[in-house]
C-alpha cells in the first residue's frame, strides 16, 4: 500500500461561540496548516471534508456551503460522516484519498459551529434518533451517556469518583493547550457537586460544546519526503459501525470501537498496544468515554482502565499517556473538530512540537479514536514516525 | 506546535454578545415537515401497541427476538420467520434520573429514562421511561411494569406506553 | 497504476411517487438483497466496506448515519455516509478498492421524498445564511436565473430545452422503473405553469421514491464472481464556488472539470467518440444540454440542436437518457447519481428490455447536486 504522511497542521482555538462564520473558521485553519508547511492551494489536489450534523450551522448541504472556506474551489471534494466519529475519519479519508494513487496531497478540514443551532446545540440531537419508537419519548443525548456510564459502572464497579479523575486530569493537561476552551485545576471533589445533569453525568463530567475548525495536511511519501524531514505516518486506519438498536447489546463495552482498533493495529502491524502504542488520544466527550474507549482500543482489560488512570500511568509524564492533549474535556468538543485535533495531537506530539504538553521520552506511534452516533461509532488512526 | 505558527484563530463571543445583537446577527427558522411511512415493520408493532401489546419478531437463525418489531435481522441479513407476543413487564437494564431537558434546560421534576429487557424477549430492552417512584430507589435489575395510556387516547405509538412503574 | 475495478452486482426498488408499504428501511433491505443477489455475495461475510449516500435534512434525522448499518447488512461493519450526490459513493468505492484494503464494497442510496413535506424548504435551508436565505425567495429562481444566462450564451432555445423533457419523459415509458413516463409535446412543455421564467413547471423533475444498492470489487475478485463485470474506467468529481455571487451561471464548470477527471483515467482523449452512449443530470430539461456541452459530448453551442435533430434520441447517434432520466424517471435526490449508473450497466450488460441500445461498449453516467449546489460527478463505465 502506498505509504501516506500528514505534513501539517493548523486549528483554531476552541471557544463556546466563534465570531467567525463556518466558512471562515475552515479558511482560516485550511490557510494555518498550508503555511505550517510552505504549502498554498495550488499544491494540493483535493480535498475532504469533516462536520457533525448539518443541524448545528443550519445549513442543508453543509459541506457546499464550506466548501470555499475549505479550499475546495475547482477541486474534488467530498464530505465524509459518521456522526461523532467523524474527525478521526477524517484522518482516514485523506488517507485513503492519497494512498488510492489517484492524489498525492490532500486537505483535511474539520469545522464546527455549534453556536449557531438555539436555543441549545444539545436540541440538535433530539432528532437523531429513531423517529418511530425513540424521539417522540424526548430522547436527550445525555441519556445515552447516563445509560452507558450507568451500567459501565456496575458492570465493573467502578465509582464516581473515580471516574472524576478522568476530568481532573484531562482539563489540568489541557492548561498546555493554546487553544483550550475550559482548561483548569479542578478536584474530584469539584466534579462531584458539579450540578446533576442526568445521573450519574454531573456537570463537570462533561465537554463543552465548542465551535472550532483543524485542517491536517496529508502526502504522499515522495511529496512528503521533499517538503519535510519529519513526516508522521499514516501506520494504520479502521472504522466500524454497529447497530442502531442499542436493547440488543450491551453498552458497558463499546464492540465497535474494539473492530475499528483491530483494522488500524492490523495494518499497522501492531501485535501488542499496550506496548507499541506511546500515546493514546482515546475520544473524551465524557469522563467515563476515556476509560470506556480505552479498553475498546485494547489497552488493558475490560474494567482496569481506571486502574491505570489512578496509579498515575496514563498521566502525561506516565507509562501511556491518553488524552496529554487535555482531550474534549480540556480543549473542547467541537465534535469533528476535536476528532481531528487528536489526530494534530499525535502529529504534534510525535515530531516533538508539543511544547508544554509534549510527553517527554521521544514518542514514537499514537493512535487516535472517535466515536459516534447512537454509541454506535468507532473511528481510529495509528500514527508513527 | 510548530514555530511557524504564531497565534491561533478564533474571536470569542458571549451569549449576550448574540442576545443584544452586538455583533451582526441573522436569524432563521427552518421550515422542515416530515411524515415517514412505517412499513411493515413498524406498522404492525404500532398497531398491536394500540391494543395493548407488545409483540417482537423472532430470526430463527440466530435465534434472537428482535425489539422493536422489525421485518429483517439485521444480524442475519434474512427475513424475519415469526411474530412473538412478548409480556408487558421487565427488568431494569440500565436508566438515568435526568435533569435536563432537550434542549439544555434544567427541569423541576427529573425524568427516569431507562433501558427496560422485556419478559419473552431474552434480554432484549427498549428504551422508555420510568415513572411514579422515588428516583434514587431505582435500580439496574429492578423489576417494571408498563402503564398503558386507556384504550381511547392510544394512538398506534410508542406513547401508547405512558412509562413504566416498579412492580 | 490505478487497480481495475468492476460493478459486479445491482438491485433496486421501481421508482415511485410514493412509497407507503414500505418504511425507509426495508426499502434499503430490498434493494440490498436484490444487490446482493445479483452479486452473489454475502454481506456479512464477503462485503469489506460499505458507503452510503445521505444527507440528514433530506431524510429528517439529524444523524441520518445511525439508521443505516443494520438494513443494508454492514453491522460490526466498515461503513460511513457520504453527505454528497451518490455517484460520490461510486468514485468513494473506487478509490477504497485502489488503495488495496478491501476488494469488495456495497455502495447505497435511496430517495424517500414523499415522507418530506416541504420540500421548497428544504431547498431554501441549503442557501447562504447570511446572503441569501434572508431574501425569502423560493430557491428554485436559482435555476431560472441560470437556465437564463444560460440560454442567451449558448444560444440553445426554450423550444430546444423543452425537446428533452419530451424526449426524456417519452423514453420513461419504457422503462418499468420509471415513475413519470408521459407523451407530451414541445407546446405541452412551453404552455406549462410559468414557474421561474424561462423554466416551465414540466421543464422541471418530479420527485419520486426508489432504493438502490450496487457492488463493486477489485479484478481479481470481479472475475471470480461475476460473469459480466462493468469496468469503472474512470471517475471525477469536482466542486465550484458555492456562492451564489461569484459563480458561472452559464457554463456548468464543475461538470467539466469532473468530466476532464474522469476522462483523464480512462484515457479517453475524444469523449464524442469514444463514448457511446450517456445518462446525464437533467434535474431541469436544459440541465441535460448544458452537461453535454461542459462534458464535451457535443461540440460547443450544439447541444440544442443535436437535441432538435433527434441525435440523442434513443435510435440517434449519441443516446442520452434512454432510461428517463429525472425527467422521466424521478428525482431521487441524493440517489439520482445511482439511478444513471443503474441504467448505464444495464444497458452495457445487455438487460436494458424494451429500451436496450444496440453495441455499446461505453456509457457515461454524470450527475449533479442540485439547486443550490455546484458539485458533481462523473464515472466512465464500460463492458470490456
Amino acid at each position: 500500500m502506498r505509504k501516506v504522511a500528514v505534513v501539517g497542521a493548523g486549528m483554531t482555538k476552541f471557544m463556546r461561540r466563534a465570531q467567525e462564520t463556518g466558512k471562515e473558521l475552515a479558511w482560516e485553519t485550511a490557510k494555518l496548516a498550508l503555511d505550517s508547511c510552505d504549502l498554498t492551494i495550488k499544491d494540493v489536489d483535493c480535498v475532504v471534508m469533516g462536520t457533525a450534523p448539518d443541524a448545528f450551522d443550519m445549513v442543508h448541504m453543509k459541506s457546499e456551503y464550506l466548501g470555499d472556506g475549505a479550499g475546495a474551489w475547482r477541486k474534488p471534494y467530498v464530505r465524509g460522516f459518521l456522526g461523532g466519529g467523524t474527525g478521526v475519519f477524517t484522518a482516514c479519508q485523506a488517507w485513503y484519498h492519497v494512498a488510492s494513487g489517484m492524489f498525492d496531497v490532500c486537505l483535511a478540514v474539520t469545522e464546527e459551529k455549534m453556536s449557531s443551532c438555539l436555543p441549545h446545540p444539545q436540541g440538535a440531537f433530539v432528532t437523531c434518533w429513531d423517529q418511530f419508537t425513540e424521539s417522540p419519548l424526548g430522547t436527550s443525548l445525555l441519556w445515552f451517556f447516563a445509560w452507558e456510564m450507568n451500567r459501565y459502572m456496575n458492570a465493573h464497579g467502578i465509582t464516581q469518583r473515580e471516574i472524576a479523575e478522568v476530568s481532573v486530569k484531562n482539563k489540568k493537561n489541557a492548561l498546555h493547550h493554546p487553544c483550550a476552551q475550559l482548561p483548569g485545576e479542578i478536584t474530584v471533589d469539584d466534579v462531584m457537586n458539579s450540578e446533576i445533569m442526568a445521573w450519574p453525568v454531573k456537570r463537570l463530567d462533561v465537554s463543552p460544546t465548542s465551535d472550532g475548525a483543524v485542517v491536517l495536511v496529508f502526502a504522499s511519501e515522495d511529496f512528503a519526503k521533499r517538503i519535510t524531514d519529519k513526516p508522521v505516518w499514516v501506520e494504520g486506519v479502521g472504522w466500524c459501525l454497529d447497530t442502531m438498536y442499542i436493547g440488543q447489546r450491551d453498552l458497558y463495552y463499546p464492540k465497535y470501537v474494539e473492530y475499528a482498533a483491530r483494522m488500524a493495529y492490523d495494518m499497522a502491524g501492531i501485535k501488542d498496544p499496550r506496548r507499541e502504542i506511546d500515546i493514546a488520544e482515546p475520544y473524551d466527550p465524557f469522563s467515563y468515554k476515556e476509560l470506556h474507549h480505552a479498553e475498546g482500543l485494547l489497552l488493558c482489560d475490560k474494567g482496569e482502565a481506571v486502574k491505570l488512570l489512578l496509579n498515575g500511568e496514563t498521566q502525561r509524564t506516565g507509562r501511556q499517556p491518553w488524552c496529554p492533549s487535555g482531550g474534549a474535556l480540556g480543549v473542547g468538543n467541537a465534535i469533528a473538530a476535536t476528532g481531528l485535533m487528536k489526530v494534530a495531537e499525535l502529529f504534534w506530539q510525535l515530531r516533538g512540537e508539543a511544547g508544554g504538553r509534549q510527553v517527554p521520552g521521544k514518542p514514537r506511534r499514537g493512535v487516535a479514536q472517535a466515536w459516534g452516533d447512537e454509541m454506535q461509532v468507532g473511528t481510529v488512526v495509528v500514527l508513527g514516525v | 506546535m510548530s514555530e511557524k505558527i504564531k497565534a491561533w484563530p478564533g474571536t470569542p463571543l458571549s451569549e449576550k454578545d448574540i442576545r443584544e445583537k452586538r455583533i451582526l446577527v441573522t436569524e432563521w427558522q427552518p421550515n422542515l415537515k416530515y411524515a415517514w411511512d412505517t412499513g411493515a415493520g413498524y406498522g404492525r408493532y404500532f398497531a398491536e401497541l394500540k391494543k395493548g401489546k407488545i409483540v417482537g419478531t423472532k430470526c430463527n437463525k440466530c435465534r434472537r427476538i428482535l425489539l422493536p418489531a422489525r421485518v429483517f435481522c439485521e444480524w442475519c441479513f434474512r427475513t424475519v420467520d415469526e411474530w412473538v407476543y412478548l409480556k408487558d413487564t421487565g427488568t431494569v437494564n440500565t436508566f438515568s434520573v435526568a435533569y435536563t431537558g432537550t434542549a439544555a434546560e434544567r427541569l423541576k421534576e427529573p425524568r427516569i429514562p431507562a433501558l427496560i429487557e422485556i419478559d419473552g424477549s431474552d434480554g432484549v430492552a427498549i428504551m422508555h421511561l420510568i415513572s411514579d417512584v422515588d428516583p434514587w430507589k431505582v435500580k439496574i435489575g429492578m423489576r417494571v411494569k408498563a402503564v398503558w395510556k386507556p384504550k381511547q387516547k392510544r394512538e398506534g405509538a410508542i406513547t401508547d406506553i405512558e412509562y413504566w412503574k416498579p412492580i | 497504476m490505478q487497480r481495475r475495478v468492476a460493478i459486479i452486482g445491482l438491485g433496486y426498488t421501481p421508482f415511485r411517487p410514493i412509497t407507503p408499504d414500505v418504511s425507509f428501511k426495508e426499502m434499503m433491505f430490498e434493494a440490498a438483497q436484490r444487490a446482493y443477489e445479483d452479486a452473489g455475495v454475502c454481506p456479512r461475510k464477503d462485503i469489506d466496506a460499505f458507503v452510503t449516500c445521505e444527507e440528514d435534512f433530506t431524510h429528517g434525522r439529524s444523524i441520518f448515519n445511525i439508521h443505516i448499518p443494520d438494513n443494508i447488512g454492514a453491522v460490526l461493519k466498515r461503513l460511513h455516509t457520504l453527505p454528497a450526490e451518490s455517484l460520490y459513493g461510486l468514485a468513494d468505492a473506487y478509490m477504497l478498492i485502489n488503495t488495496g484494503l478491501v476488494d469488495v464494497m456495497a455502495v447505497e442510496s435511496h430517495s424517500k421524498a414523499s415522507n418530506m413535506l416541504t420540500p421548497n424548504y428544504l431547498v431554501a435551508h441549503a442557501m447562504d445564511p447570511v446572503y441569501n436565505k434572508p431574501l425569502g425567495y423560493n430557491p428554485y429562481f436559482i435555476a431560472g436565473l441560470e437556465m437564463n444566462r444560460y440560454l442567451h450564451e449558448s444560444g440553445v432555445t426554450r423550444e430546444q430545452c423543452a425537446l428533452v423533457s419530451v424526449k426524456n419523459r417519452a423514453n420513461a415509458l419504457l422503462n418499468p422503473g420509471a415513475a413519470y413516463g408521459d407523451r407530451l409535446s414541445v407546446d405541452d412543455v412551453l404552455e406549462s405553469e410559468m414557474m421561474f421564467w424561462p423554466l416551465s413547471r414540466l421543464d422541471m423533475s418530479s420527485p419520486a421514491d426508489g432504493g438502490i444498492v450496487i457492488v463493486l470489487a477489485s479484478e481479481e475478485k470481479a472475475r471470480t464472481l461475476c460473469k459480466k463485470p462493468i469496468w469503472v474506467r474512470g471517475v471525477g468529481w469536482c466542486s465550484d464556488a458555492p456562492s451564489l455571487e461569484t459563480r458561472e451561471w452559464g457554463e456548468a464548470v464543475y461538470a467539466r472539470l469532473a468530466g476532464e477527471m474522469a476522462y483523464k483515467i480512462a484515457g479517453v482523449k475524444n469523449p464524442r467518440i469514444e463514448v457511446d452512449f450517456a445518462e446525464v443530470d437533467d434535474t431541469f430539461g436544459y440541465k441535460e444540454l448544458q452537461h453535454l456541452e461542459a462534458l464535451k459530448l457535443c461540440p460547443p453551442g450544439q447541444a440544442g440542436f443535436m437535441v432538435e435533430e433527434g441525435a440523442t434520441q434513443r435510435e440517434g447517434d449519441f443516446p442520452v437518457n434512454v432510461s428517463g432520466g429525472s425527467l422521466g424517471v424521478g428525482r431521487l435526490d441524493e440517489a439520482t447519481g445511482l439511478q444513471k449508473v443503474l441504467e448505464v450497466v444495464l444497458q452495457l450488460r445487455g438487460e436494458a428490455g424494451q429500451r436496450q441500445l444496440r453495441d455499446v461498449s461505453v456509457g457515461l453516467a454524470q450527475s449533479w447536486r442540485g439547486v443550490p449546489a455546484n458539485s458533481g460527478a462523473v464515472a466512465i463505465l464500460s463492458n470490456e
